[in-house]
């Protein structure tokens, strides 16, 4: 590995994130905007580490209610029963469908739990300047950024219980407080890893500075 | 091609949104519920953030980006492109993340499965509007050439798109950079 890659930061160049276009800013401090699309140039998002770190933590903080707290109450017959996340998962597969059980448990316990935990990988080999394996790490990135969204469908699962199982006396379904923290979850993890910028894991090999041509 | 599909998913969204996904019928009750209707059930037994969070990924966001991008494939047929369109084009891809459609269709699911145990439910026409919306809406990113478009709107700064040919124009070094 004798030849170090030089980030287009040090060229003084800066790829707008909205359109891609590349641009070389007329200063280093004040990139100002995209001459194309008019959006906000940045070498490195502003204060990228501090506010992932803060929605990661906001988010792993979520999870532990999201998962103790019923995310379903079920009333039939005058008696109140709580389901949680992982309550649910075992309704599914020992009624049967354990296909769906298998997909409920990847997309609400361990794609949360995975991402919080990637992001955190992610912030700390930056802030270490680890310049190991980049590849591997952009990549899981772009996993995070991808997979996120399917967290939501246990929210979405609740929702419709809740909105077709209205049938008083006889049964109702309502939401429990579970749902909430889950929701937030789902929704600080995305923030999270929009929030982080992918390019900082290539600025270790090569410490952060702005070249003038 | 884009265009076309727009149009149709502008169509299936209205009608999945109008009409009912499923009705639900036990011992001669019956419910029925839309997209919008779930996400107001939540809002309506107390869980209003969830609500509206629901609401935002499931309805909201996916019909703004179908309606900006019908919106913005109309106007890039007028030569040159009125100037908001490369607004639009820089919006757009907020929408894109948080429209959760294939992720509500899987949600259904599950939760019909967890229901038919104790009920009937039929699909209604809500639905199958939906599934074809599931379908049209990647099929629209597909189709759509996103680089295509920036080459032809006109530019924030007030100048005309430069001329960069061929197939060169692809590779990030070769386009325009003071």
């Amino acid at each position: 590995m004798s030849v170090r890659p030089l980030t287009a930061a040090q060229l003084g160049l800066v790829s707008c994130e909205a359109c891609q276009l590349l641009e070389r800013p007329a200063s280093a401090t004040e990139p100002g905007f995209c001459r194309r699309c008019g959006e906000l140039l940045e070498f490195r998002r502003h204060g990228s580490i501090e506010t992932t770190w803060a929605l990661v933590l906001a988010a792993a903080i979520c999870y532990i209610p999201a998962n103790a707290l019923p995310v379903l109450n079920t009333t039939s017959l005058g008696s109140t029963e709580g389901d949680t996340i992982l309550g649910g998962v075992i309704f599914l597969y020992t009624s049967g469908s354990w296909p769906l059980a298998l997909v409920v448990l990847v997309a609400s316990v361990m794609i949360p739990l995975g991402k919080i935990a990637a992001l955190i990988y992610l912030l700390i080999t930056v802030q270490r300047r680890s310049t190991m394996s980049n590849d591997e790490r952009t990549r899981l990135y772009r996993m995070v950024v991808f997979i996120g969204r399917w967290s939501m469908l246990d929210v979405f699962a609740d929702t419709f219980t809740v909105a077709l199982v209205q049938l008083q006396p006889l049964m109702s379904v309502e939401p429990g407080p579970g749902v909430l923290f889950f929701a937030a979850v789902v929704v600080l993890t995305m923030l999270a890893a929009e929030a982080f910028d992918p390019r900082l894991i290539w600025d270790s090999a090569n410490p952060h500075q702005v070249r003038h041509a | 091609m884009a265009l076309a599909l727009a149009v149709t998913a502008v169509i299936a969204y209205v009608l999945a949104n109008v009409f009912p996904l499923m009705d639900l019928s036990v011992v001669g009750r019956t419910a029925a519920t839309t997209i919008s209707g779930g996400a107001y059930a939540m809002w309506e037994q107390g869980e209003r953030i969830t609500g509206v969070i629901v609401a935002f990924c499931g309805v909201l966001a996916p019909g703004g980006y179908i309606l900006f991008m019908l919106t913005l494939l109309l106007a890039v047929r007028r030569d040159p492109p009125p100037a908001w369109a490369g607004e639009m084009l820089r919006w757009v891809r907020h929408f894109e993340i948080w429209s959760m459609l294939e992720v509500m269709m899987l949600g259904i699911l599950v939760s019909l499965i967890k229901i038919a145990e104790l009920a009937t439910v039929d699909a209604g026409i809500g639905m199958y509007a939906f599934g074809a919306l599931v379908i049209l809406c990647p099929a629209i990113m597909l189709c759509f050439d996103e680089e295509e478009l920036w080459q032809k709107i006109q530019w924030a700064d007030g100048e005309r798109p430069p001329v960069t040919g061929g197939a060169a124009s692809s590779s990030p070094l070769t386009r325009p950079f003071k």
